[in-house]
């Protein structure tokens, strides 16, 4: 579905990403997880067309799209939930989900639009009933879940997700990853999963990489990572020492 | 004071009022969708109106003005497509020396093609002396068509972002360019439809003015000025309050001949700008948000 080789990719002359390579496959969900700053965001900006990779390819369904401006990618279904999610925060929470299917209204299934915004209605019953509220007055976890639902209106096949917990309270941060499991088991969703809450995500991932400082230094799959005793000590440490307490 | 007189001048305000508020939008749509003050924009009611008395020469009023509107949404497209939209992450400053440099290059254009006369469309309705009259108080025809033509306008901006998909495209550049590029919506074409749109406008309300204004390669100086001055006034990024902080503006400099050689009109727009912009930067009725860059 989603393959990246020796992509390299910074900011002005400041290099971040070195040589970073992956791989997902349909219907898996694969997470990425890595300190802050490590250039997590700075990946999922690269693959979606914000930034464009100074070097390296990267592949979208079999297509060339390192070079391919953002608009384009979303169109052929691959589409970023950014951080801090960037809800529309003027507009309200129809307007947010009706711009979300931008990329299917020249297709014209103005039904169908209609019929996926009950569907992601019925998913996140909060966001039902403040379908005319402005979304910059939502919780923070209503709006993770309106930008989901946003990124869902596009009918997407890839969906990357750059630390959807950020900020949120435990028991919401619990929430919204059941929603990632359910979207995969419900649409069959491929999901790219950016993670500093090491823990959570690779209890749903089925695969992962770490990222540190740009560059990949481990891989594999989830249960194999969360049993990696370099991976506890960096990444889980501070979750194990919640635990004992 | 006469109040005859007194109302006489207010319908005066008000109609400069309303175009003021017009050229004011004009500059809301650009800034919204790219962050800068097209300071063309007093060009593109120029324009509007000089296309218009040209076309009218041999073409019936009504056609020569919705040509001429065409004509300048045209000319306010292809400046976009020619010097921003291919500019990669430019700079604030940059674009707005861009549009200075424009508004120049524009005006002297315009000055070798009409040259220095001025001119002027003829009434709508009736001519120069008929009036109509509301309780004593005689004002011309053309009155109410910037009032009524400028009132469509603003009502139906705002229909057209509220309802259509395009302006919901277009607010939501405003709100999070970035957010909307992972919709799918072309940025890039939001930039080019508001460079249409305040074309428009400004043509629009170019036509509608001429008759009682006149028209003259630079009479777009002014009306940026003041255009400016009311878009500070009512806080950059709102369309009614422009129309509210328009009519303050026109009935404001309607009213000062009666304290002040007439004359020194001109100056009430820059020292209210100045006022504005020293006290209150965002604007009288204005956001704290809706104020990025100034
Ligand atoms: N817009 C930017 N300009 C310059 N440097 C940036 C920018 N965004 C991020 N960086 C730098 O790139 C590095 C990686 O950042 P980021 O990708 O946001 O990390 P993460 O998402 O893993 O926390 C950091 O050192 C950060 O300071
Ligand atoms: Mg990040």
């Amino acid at each position: 579905m989603l393959r990246i080789r020796n992509i390299e990719s910074g900011y002005g002359s400041i290099k971040v990403l070195r040589k970073v390579s992956l791989h997902v496959s349909p219907g898996e969900i694969v997470a990425i997880i890595g300190a802050n700053g490590a250039g997590k965001t700075t990946l999922l900006r690269s693959i979606s067309g914000l930034l464009k990779p100074w070097s390296g390819q990267i592949w979208f369904r079999g297509q060339d799209i390192t070079r391919t401006p953002a608009e384009r990618i979303v169109k052929l279904g691959c589409v970023l939930v950014p951080e801090g999610r960037q809800v529309f925060s003027t507009m309200t929470v129809r307007e947010n989900l009706l711009l979300g299917a931008t990329v299917r209204l020249k297709r014209g299934d103005h039904g169908e639009i209609e019929r996926d915004m009950n569907w992601i209605y019925s998913l996140f019953p909060q966001l039902a009933d403040r379908q005319n509220q402005i979304a910059g007055t939502l919780s923070g976890g209503e709006q993770q879940m309106l930008a989901i639902g946003r990124a869902l209106m596009a009918r997407p096949e890839l969906l990357l997700l750059d630390e959807p917990s950020m900020g949120l309270a435990p028991n919401i941060v619990r929430e919204i990853f059941n929603y990632i499991v359910r979207l995969r088991k419900e649409l069959g969703l491929t999901v790219l999963l950016v993670e500093q809450n090491a823990r959570s995500a690779l209890r749903i991932s089925d695969r992962a990489y770490v990222l540190e400082t740009g560059r990949i230094i481990l891989e594999g799959p989830s249960e194999d990572l969360l049993q990696d005793r370099e991976v506890q000590r960096a990444y889980l440490g501070r979750d194990l020492d919640r635990e004992l307490e | 004071m006469n109040i005859e007189l007194f109302f006489q001048y207010i319908a005066g305000g008000i109609t400069y009022g309303f175009i003021y508020a017009i050229v004011a939008i004009g500059f809301n749509i650009i800034y919204n969708t790219t962050g800068i003050i097209n300071f063309a924009q007093g060009e593109f009611v120029m324009l509007g109106s000089m296309t218009a008395i040209t076309l009218n020469a041999f073409l019936p009023l009504p056609v020569a003005i919705v040509l001429s509107v065409l004509i300048t949404m045209l000319v306010g497209a292809v400046i976009e497509i020619l010097f921003f939209r291919w500019l990669e992450s430019p700079t604030v400053l940059r674009m707005i020396i861009i549009t200075i440099g424009l508004s120049i290059i524009i005006r002297e254009i315009a000055l070798a093609i009409w040259g220095v006369n001025v001119r002027a469309l003829p009434y709508f309705t009736g001519n120069e002396v008929s009036s109509v009259s509301f309780w004593g108080v005689h004002i011309s025809p053309q009155v109410l068509w910037v009032i009524g033509v400028c009132s469509m306008m603003v009502l139906a901006l705002q229909l057209f972002f509220k309802y259509s998909r395009f302006g919901r495209q277009m607010r939501a550049c405003a709100d999070n360019r970035e957010a909307a590029r992972l919709c799918g919506i072309n940025t890039k074409n939001m930039v080019t439809l508001s460079f249409v749109l305040s074309a428009g406008m400004g043509a629009t309300a170019g036509c509608v003015v001429s008759p009682i204004t006149y028209s003259q390669y630079n009479m777009g100086v002014p009306l940026a000025i003041k255009g400016f001055t009311v878009a500070i006034l009512g806080g950059l990024g709102n369309s009614l309050a422009a129309v509210a902080g328009g009519l303050i503006l026109g009935i404001l400099e309607s009213l000062s001949v009666w304290i002040m050689p007439s004359a020194y009109k001109d100056a009430i727009a820059i020292s209210i700008l100045l006022l504005i912009l020293f006290f209150r930067p965002r604007g009288l009725f204005g956001r704290k948000e809706d104020l990025r860059e100034f």
